[in-house]
């Protein structure tokens, strides 16, 4: 495996050579904003096209396939076209948190992904209480979608914004109480990249018994209700609300809604991938020298964008599959199932982990 | 129950029921305007008669007066009858509380034809904006700009 | 109306708000205006605004002829464009006692129970986008194009389709008309199953269904509901089984009832009569009779003096015709008893005391289409 932190050092050692320390610095957080920035947009892309396509897919009709080979440059058309549109906002709006508040969306996105684990040695911010911090600056997002339903002076937005806090506030119990925190138990870490590492012998997915897969089911749940889609979209819910909590915004301040959504659910896969299957680690199937030796040749990163995807299509089928539950059932099968089965759950798990009953 | 028994159970009850005989479909029975809320009592609660389903309310201009005509059908027996009521001063008495199907098709009645209904929990224009002036559906209603009279 | 209430401890102030859902929402299927009441998210009161698109139809009939007047009824539901003009049609055979050919009476019925199907399809894709499940939207659609593809070869439209006239039949059916049919009905009873795969045994979906918008069966007769809706509520009211018009005296389909009268029996009773539409359409398709399309008639009708009204059971329940004529070539006035305007006037007490979402699975079930209601 390939460890990036010699490229990174290497690039390191040579700013270190020609600047002082303070320029090296600020050269590296630019250098490391830019490329997030980039690949945010990028992301932000591709994920769009890709839930196209996959609607298409799943609806018996083709999706985008006029801009550019496959319609994939339908959503760079998109964006240009929600870049140039006129921004109209309601007259009597809070002017100053109606702006602010797709920010709170985009930055809380863009926070959370620097403390990812895109390979071995590639982290922005590789903190020892990684996931944690990931947890905490999630969260955050739920601020922007308050106050931009507040903010708006419309009641329908309103209506969106606050079911979103009951939701988010709620689910948030059971994704990192119970799901991350018993697998965090069986790491022994908060650190994103220790917790890949320690996941060499096998995914903490099969290696933790019954418990572990328990937790894996509760947190795509919860995880879907964090990133407000269906079945959870009820903050947007379209047949009820219009648009919900950005139904008075447009152009590009809407865009950084819908993007934000979108990365979201990138976050949401990459802590899937990373706690409960392998992160960047290749896949290993025992005995199998010869196959393990081909999958080793190949990079981390590929290795983590093929997991994180495959968690993605998953959470784009429920998309396209479910229908919407009310406000008061998802807050009940949060409270009354969710809540105590993952709190069974981390009770059980510490047991195991107690016993040293990990393969 | 055939047309001939109801008339005869009809007529049992009150006077001053007129029975229309020609060019009708169904029995069809005018009724003065006084006595109409007693008649509907009677045919809805009437174990025989059961009218428990109106299915259609009609307002119409006469010309010289205008009515309602209520079709009413009993779901049990699947009879029909046809009640004609008839107003001078366009003001009948309202029937929604006997038949609350006819709580939005007075609206109606009163937005396009200007029967205004006594009794009627809540009687505003339900199609129409609340300042327009006229009822459309009304013999002598004129509106040049908007109708292609032929 | 707005009751404030204000807690003596905190001295905060808590009171009733009301929102527009519609003229323009996704839910309001066009343009229908409802002022809710609310409680938070609990509806205190439904109060319906019309007259959005209403462009005067009834007023519209008293300047035109018969004949024309079965174009307009198109525009009323269009969903169920075949069998408004139907009404029309046997209202005015009925009061000049026209006989048609036998011919047209099982075409007629054939075209209708594809209208059904159509119609039905169509609010099956829209109530699953309305609970939510998106998908449902296209697969309604891969197979209502079918139907649509068989009216525009036979009819020429596609979905006002004009094919009626009084006396009978604008024109014969295209020679393709019984082959495509039967092509239709293999294809529907496949994907039928895939529906009720897909949505009807969703739990989520039944959830949110079930014990939603009760309507007792004496409400729904005193409100005047009728059709599917009112069957839900386990109410025989099938104008086809009760006054058999056209060919539906002679096959032999069920009334479908339901006991729960919640919107999940509403839903149910539709699924269930779509297989029902496609059994009237096998025993007819391959039984249409030689003949005449149509019965010769005057150019310009004239109905005697008198009342005439003809009920038909349109897709959303039973629609009327009531006709009062002074004997000239136009009606003195006429009246479309339309089943969605009955059908509206219970939405508020059924959907007092639930939430915003359950309005809209509500509005859905009863499957409201806004030209029919506006007239």
């Amino acid at each position: 495996m390939y460890d990036f932190s010699k490229m990174t050092g290497a690039i390191h050692d040579w700013l270190s050579s020609i600047m002082p320390d303070l320029g090296v610095i600020i050269t590296e957080w630019v250098i490391i904003g830019l490329i997030f920035l980039a690949f945010f947009a990028l992301l932000g892309l591709v994920l769009v096209y890709a839930e196209r396509r996959i609607a298409g897919f799943f609806q018996f009709r083709l999706g985008p396939n006029r801009v550019g080979p496959f319609g994939m440059f339908q959503t760079v058309a998109d964006t240009v076209k929600l870049l140039l549109k006129e921004l109209v906002g309601t007259d009597r709006a809070d002017k100053f948190l109606y702006n602010l508040a797709p920010f709170f969306l985009i930055i809380a996105a863009l926070m959370a992904m620097a403390a990812i684990p895109y390979g071995l040695g590639l982290t922005a911010y590789n903190v020892n209480i990684g996931l944690f911090f990931m947890m905490a600056i999630s969260s955050i997002g739920v601020i922007g979608i308050l106050l931009a339903g507040w903010a708006s002076n419309n009641k329908y937005s309103m209506i969106g914004a606050l079911r979103s806090g009951a939701v988010i506030i709620s689910y948030e119990l059971s994704l990192g109480l119970s799901s991350v925190l018993a697998m965090i138990l069986l790491a022994g870490t908060l650190n994103m990249n220790e917790i890949v590492m320690s996941q060499q012998a096998g995914w903490w997915l099969f290696r933790g018994h019954i418990p572990a897969i328990i937790a894996f089911i509760v947190f795509i749940i919860t995880g879907t209700a964090e990133t407000n889609r269906v079945p959870f979209d009820l903050t947007e819910a379209e047949s009820e609300l219009g648009a919900g909590f950005h139904a008075e915004y447009s152009g590009i301040k809407f865009a950084f809604f819908f993007l934000a959504e979108f990365v979201n659910m990138f976050i949401i896969s990459a802590i899937a991938v990373t706690v409960f299957l392998g992160g960047w680690l290749p896949i290993h199937i025992p005995y199998w020298e010869g196959f393990n030796n081909i999958m080793d040749y190949i990079p981390g990163p590929i290795w983590f964008m093929i997991k994180t995807s495959g968690v993605i299509f998953l959470l784009m089928w429920f998309r396209w599959t479910f229908p919407r539950l009310r406000i008061d059932q998802i807050l009940t099968l949060e409270w009354k199932y969710l809540l105590p089965i993952s709190l069974i759950n981390l009770i059980l798990m510490a047991f195991i982990v107690m016993m040293g009953w990990v393969f | 129950m055939t047309n001939s028994e109801l008339q005869v159970l009809v007529s049992s009850w009150m006077d001053d029921l007129e029975f229309i005989d020609e060019g009708v479909q169904y029995l069809t029975v005018t009724v003065p305007k006084e006595n109409l809320r007693d008649l509907m009592f009677k045919l809805r609660d009437d174990s025989e008669a059961a009218f428990d389903y109106m299915f259609s309310l009609t307002a119409v201009d006469w010309g010289k007066n205008r009515g309602m005509v209520y079709h009413l059908e009993s779901t049990k027996y699947r009879h029909i009858i046809v009640v004609h009521v008839n107003t001078e001063d366009e003001t009948l008495d309202t029937i929604s509380d006997i038949y609350p199907t006819a709580i939005l098709n007075e609206r109606e009645a009163y937005d396009l034809m200007g029967i205004k209904f006594t009794g009627h929990p809540d009687l505003r224009r339900l199609f129409l904006q609340d300042d327009w002036v006229g009822h459309p559906l009304r013999k002598d209603y004129v509106d040049e700009a908007n109708m292609i009279v032929k | 109306m707005t009751t404030t209430e204000i807690d003596n401890k905190t001295g905060l102030v808590t009171q009733e708000y009301k929102i527009n859902m519609g003229p323009q929402h996704p839910a309001a299927h066009g343009v229908l205006r409802l002022v809710l009441t609310l409680d938070g998210e609990i509806i205190e009161k439904v109060d319906p605004d019309l007259g959005y698109i209403h462009r005067g139809i009834e007023k519209m009939t008293e300047r035109d002829t018969y004949k024309q007047i079965v174009h307009l009824t198109d525009r009323l539901d269009y969903l169920s464009s075949h069998i408004n003009n139907e009404a029309v049609c046997l209202a005015v055979e009925n009061a000049l006692e026209i006989e048609v050919p036998d011919r047209v009476k099982v075409i007629r019925t054939i075209i209708a129970e594809l209208t059904r199907l159509a119609s039905h399809q169509l609010w099956w894709g829209v109530m699953g986008m309305d609970i939510g499940a998106l998908t449902t939207f296209m697969y309604a659609f891969r197979d209502r194009e079918l139907i649509n593809d068989i009216m525009e070869e036979t009819c020429g439209t596609r979905l006002t389709m004009n094919y009626n006239k009084p006396g009978g039949l604008m024109f014969d059916i295209h020679p393709n008309f019984q082959k495509r049919v039967k092509e239709f009905i293999k294809h529907f009873k496949v994907s039928l199953p895939e529906y009720n795969t897909l949505l009807s045994g969703n739990v989520i979906f039944k959830k949110r269904l079930q014990g939603i918008g009760y309507m007792s069966k004496e409400d729904a007769i005193a409100y005047g509901v009728s059709g599917p809706s009112a069957r839900g509520s386990n109410i025989s009211c099938d104008v086809r089984k009760i006054h058999p018009y056209s060919a539906y005296d002679r096959v032999d389909f069920n009334e479908i009832l339901m006991e729960g009268g919640d919107s999940y029996d509403r839903y149910m009773v539709r699924m269930k009569e779509m297989e029902e539409s496609m059994k009237i359409i096998e025993q007819l398709v391959d039984n249409i009779p030689e003949g005449d399309f149509e019965t010769k008639t005057a150019a310009v009708l004239k109905l005697p003096k008198g009342e005439y009204y003809q009920k038909v059971e349109s897709a959303r329940g039973e629609f009327g015709v009531f006709i009062v004529s002074d004997g000239k070539k136009s009606p003195y006035r006429m009246k479309f008893r339309s089943p969605g305007f009955a059908n509206l006037s219970i939405l508020d007490k059924i959907s007092r005391g639930h939430k915003i979402a359950d309005l809209v699975a509500i509005m859905s079930s009863l499957d409201f289409v806004i030209p029919d209601i506006d007239r």
